[in-house]
């Protein structure tokens, strides 16, 4: 077994150190009814590497990826091009191959990426500061709105109905066993933002409001003008970016008054990978600092006097808190977050700008190819590089037309709101720097063609 | 005057070979030095070309446009592949040498893990594409359940959760929601005092509130303690099996049927799966849900701290109540995924809900397969009896100079467990953990399980050989005994890495959480 290094002799030899005739002695503790032995029934043995490549390669081939088709899916998971050398070095063992930073000596390699990349996330988000990073976008709000029901003492948030419908089942999935209360306002295929029905709900009660941005039909809401709101009763604003590429051409959350930022990095040196791992981005005020979930990583100086860094305010965390922690989390997404300081070092700022330009301009040509498509309107007054459409008929119908046609043509409404059919005959698009405008073309005359 | 000459030689440091000389650069020869990206690159450079036909002539924005690019610092190719490698040079490894951390099922990572992940069909899929375009990714995920199931001896599995914490919150959701629909609340869960702080964390997190329940002398939880506990306000049981001191629960089962005898549940944490992968199925011991660490027992690469992965295996009685979305395989052998939309046409309307956006961590799903696949069941039975064998031969080798409180009850599973008891005066666990960096290993766990005084959890997993074991072996006799005696050196120890002991109270006194110019 090529993993196994040990051979039959080493077995022998160590068996008799220990003073047993055989294995199983060693699992003397186990109830002799619960003790496995002979072939598990219907359990393959084991299999060589290329027999191994060979099988996964085949299920590999059962799917369509996106570089192998004209593809235009976002809604919270987006296809941009990750430079070569991001995997090449989250590929390096010294990375790859090491545990969370608990021994900073051995560990700084890690320990200064992670605070490398607070610091792009809190000047990208535009927040004071940042953590080491979370599971994924949707939990990242889940831990966001608990933070602010810690920091406000009050238990009521809104879930904007521009949320991602996604990032609000998985929030009141965690509100469902607590005594935090949710108000989750529908969704509305309206060309604006719905900012006007936003800041009526908040009111003296209101912990927070979430808000994302762009939002889930890609449209943009006011942050500045909510921020302004929420503050004038007392309550938080929590913004949700779920393309953080669009933060290369709109204002920053947190300049614009947001008081905690969340988001999913995925789209900076994250491949789509059907879902995960992701990388979720949590930002803040200083304020706050001892309320934040999650791994911290911060500077100082070792016995030499030399700049270190080290896992620091751990007595917020699990291991040191037990049940009072400020979340059970015992991780972040380390080589995520490795990936997205890689992407985001190559990019920089101006590099960040001008890609962001790219996916708008892309997305601006797709809206005006669409517009010639009879029977399609564009819903947005304003988007980054996804928007909404509405067509004569239920999108999904038309999606699964596209998929037997190779076109991978976007997100149904109605697969993210199953039950509202007001929804349905909503489409959502995406352009990144990845769409071409052969895909663009495509994506038309397979329209033409299923409409 | 102490100018550097240009070989970076200045008076003070006297001859040449009585002291090291300095060096201008600041680094050591292949000990390298390395600034923040901040301060070696200046916004307004980047290192990626860009087709400028693409862009767009006139942002449709609005008032949205920001007013100036984000103030990050870009660097070319040749820099960020420099500064990362260096960087990357001072960390510890797997693929440096043994990384015994107790409970943490450090092993190898197999590189055709990495290869198969990094597959366009894996790689390049978006979740929300049409099922019918991603069969294959379905597949992994259900023939990955199926192993899952297969070994634990289970009939359900939910696949979302994250990490092992995340597992346990999903376990510990589908408690809330079965005692809920029984039409119950039960306020308490039980957690045996040496258990992961992320038990006690989970359960408070789930709404519960926790009492901790004893040890005994043999580092077992206390059975008659716990069943006198027992009631009806008794939602369920935390169980770690084997548990933290590297044991093996042989009372799991008598347990199990306490708790179910008053309406509870039971959750096993699977952290030490490793050590009875093919041996026992943890379903014949009757638990109800028990989260697995792919990124432990089935070597998906820990990263630098994550990202993990941590499927849920169920009992009948919690598995209508699992997380959504699903991945389902028909009678035609199509895959179909469950979502909010389709679980009632599934047979499935009872869910607590949807813990993540999307389906999971798909790219430990392949990986973790992969070396399923790879080592097959007889393999991963030998994977279980190696990285037992490996732990009780440090156990036999160690237990003359370093204390082992619970060596004379019997065998360990997967991982040693020795205390400090026996250092000299002002020696403790930590300066033999730093001694150990110093002879070129990770430590082990330290002061965990906090049953055990200055506790040293040791767990070699099924991948070293007896060779590198042997290594290890040695190095820790050597300190143990400089413990016993008292060498001073160990104190201020680690010598011999990029850095020396932090200053831990520093950074969490004065917070420095970002740079600044």
């Amino acid at each position: 077994m090529r993993y196994l290094p040990l051979t039959p002799a080493d077995r022998a030899t160590m068996l008799a150190r220990i003073g047993v005739d055989n294995i199983d002695a060693l699992f003397s503790d186990v109830p002799a009814d619960a003790l496995q032995a002979g072939p598990i029934a219907g359990l393959p043995a084991h299999a060589s590497e290329m027999a191994v490549e060979r099988h996964m390669g085949r299920l590999a081939g059962e799917n369509l990826s996106a570089g192998a088709a004209p593809f235009f899916l976002g809604a919270g998971a987006y296809k941009h091009h990750i430079p070569a050398s991001v995997d090449h070095l989250i590929q390096r063992g010294e990375f790859l191959t090491a545990y969370t930073p608990y021994q900073p000596e051995i560990a700084q390699g890690t320990l200064q990426v992670l605070f490398e990349f607070q610091t792009q996330v809190a000047r990208l988000l535009g927040t004071d500061i940042a953590n080491a990073s979370l599971y994924d976008g949707s939990t990242a709000c889940w831990e966001a709105i608990a933070m602010a029901h810690r920091v406000t003492k009050r238990k009521k948030s809104i879930l904007t109905g521009g949320l991602h419908p996604h990032y609000v089942a998985t929030a009141q999935t965690m509100a469902r066993f607590t005594d935090d209360v949710l108000v989750a306002q529908a969704p509305v295929l309206s060309g604006d933002a719905e900012d006007a029905a936003i800041i009526a709900a908040i009111d003296g009660e209101t912990s927070a409001v979430v808000v994302q941005y762009p939002d889930i039909l890609g449209r943009i809401p006011d942050l500045a003008a909510i921020a302004a709101a929420a503050q004038a009763h007392g309550a938080l604003l929590i913004a949700v970016v779920t393309e953080p590429v669009a933060l290369g051409l709109l204002e920053a959350p947190g300049a614009l008054g947001a008081d905690i930022v969340v988001g999913e990095g995925q789209s900076l040196g994250v491949g789509l990978q059907f879902g995960g791992p992701y990388l979720g981005l949590f930002g803040c005020r200083e304020k706050f600092l001892r309320q934040i979930p999650g791994r911290l990583c911060g500077e100082t100086v070792d016995a030499e006097g030399r700049r270190s860094f080290v896992l620091t305010l751990s007595t917020r965390e699990q291991h040191i808190r037990r049940e009072k922690a400020t979340s059970n989390i015992c991780t972040n997404s380390g080589l995520c977050a490795l990936a997205f300081s890689i992407h985001m070092s190559l990019l920089g700022g101006a590099g960040l700008e001008r890609l962001a330009r790219i996916n708008h301009g892309k997305a601006q040509a797709l809206a005006q190819a669409l517009m010639q498509v009879p029977g399609i309107s564009v819903l947005n007054d304003a988007y980054f590089n996804e928007f909404t459409v509405i067509l004569p008929k239920d999108a999904r119908e038309v999606v699964d037309a596209l998929a037997a046609k190779g076109v991978l043509g976007g997100v149904p409404l109605g697969r993210l709101y199953t039950n509202q059919p007001a929804l349905a005959n909503g489409l959502l698009l995406t352009a990144t720097e990845c769409t071409s405008d052969e895909d663009i073309a495509a994506l038309v005359a397979a329209l033409k063609e299923v409409l | 005057m102490n100018a550097p000459n240009a070989s970076g030689w200045r008076p003070e440091m006297g001859e040449a070979g009585a002291i090291l000389p300095a060096t201008v650069s600041g680094d050591h020869g292949l000990n390298l030095e390395e600034k923040l990206i901040f301060e070696l690159a200046a916004p307004g450079t980047y290192g990626v070309d860009f087709d400028d036909a693409d862009v767009a002539p006139a942002p449709a924005l609005g008032k949205f446009l920001r007013k100036a690019a984000p103030a990050l610092p870009g660097l070319t190719e040749p820099e960020v592949v420099r500064h990362y490698t260096r960087l990357s040079r001072q960390n510890y490894a797997i693929d440096l040498g043994p990384f015994p951390l107790g409970s943490c099922t450090m092993k190898h990572n197999p590189r055709l893990n990495e290869k198969v992940a990094r597959m366009a069909g894996f790689a390049d899929v978006h979740p929300l594409q049409p099922t019918q375009t991603v069969q294959g990714a379905l597949k992994v995920i259900t023939q990955l359940a199926d192993w899952l199931m297969a070994l634990t001896g289970m009939p359900a599995v939910a696949m979302t959760p994250k990490a092992g914490a995340h597992g346990e919150l999903c376990g510990l959701l589908c408690i809330r929601a079965a005692l809920t629909a029984r039409g119950e609340e039960r306020p308490v869960v039980l957690v045996p005092e040496s258990a992961h702080g992320t038990n006690p964390a989970t359960a408070a997190f789930a709404g519960f509130r926790v009492e901790n329940i004893p040890a005994t002398e043999d580092g077992r939880v206390d059975v008659a303690a716990l069943t006198a506990r027992l009631g009806p306000d008794i939602a369920g049981v935390m169980i770690t099996n084997p548990n933290t001191c590297g044991l093996f629960e042989r009372d799991l089962k008598v347990i199990s049927d306490a708790v179910h005898g008053v309406g509870g549940y039971v959750y096993c944490d699977g952290a030490n799966f490793n050590a009875i992968v093919g041996k026992v199925r943890p379903g014949d011991l009757g638990i109800d849900a028990m989260h697995i660490n792919l990124h432990k027992t089935f070597s998906t690469p820990h990263g630098g701290g994550g990202p993990g992965s941590g499927p849920v295996v169920l009992s009948e009685a919690l598995a209508p109540f699992a997380p959504l979305p699903f991945a389902t395989l028909d009678a035609d052998g199509v895959a179909h995924l469950v979502e909010e939309g389709d679980a009632h046409d599934h047979g499935h309307p009872n869910s607590f809900g949807r813990m993540t956006a999307f389906h999971g961590q798909m790219g430990m799903f392949t990986r973790a397969l992969t070396y399923i696949l790879s080592h097959g069941a007889d393999g991963l039975r030998q994977v279980s009896e190696d990285a037992v064998l490996n732990a009780n031969y440090i156990l036999r080798e160690l237990e003359d100079v370093l204390d082992a409180p619970f060596a004379a009850y019997g065998p360990c599973m997967h991982e040693a467990l020795f205390s400090d008891n026996g250092m000299a005066e002002g020696f403790s666990t930590l300066d033999l953990a730093k001694g150990l960096i110093d002879e070129g290993f990770h430590p082990m766990t330290v002061y965990f399980p906090l049953v055990v005084h200055g506790a040293m959890l040791v767990e070699p997993t099924e991948t070293e050989s007896k060779a590198g074991t042997d290594r290890l072996i040695a190095s820790m006799r050597s300190l143990a005994e400089r413990g016993r005696a008292g060498d001073v050196t160990l104190k201020s120890a680690p010598h011999y890495t990029p850095r020396r002991r932090v200053d831990e109270t520093l950074a969490a006194r004065k917070p420095k959480l970002v740079w600044k110019d």
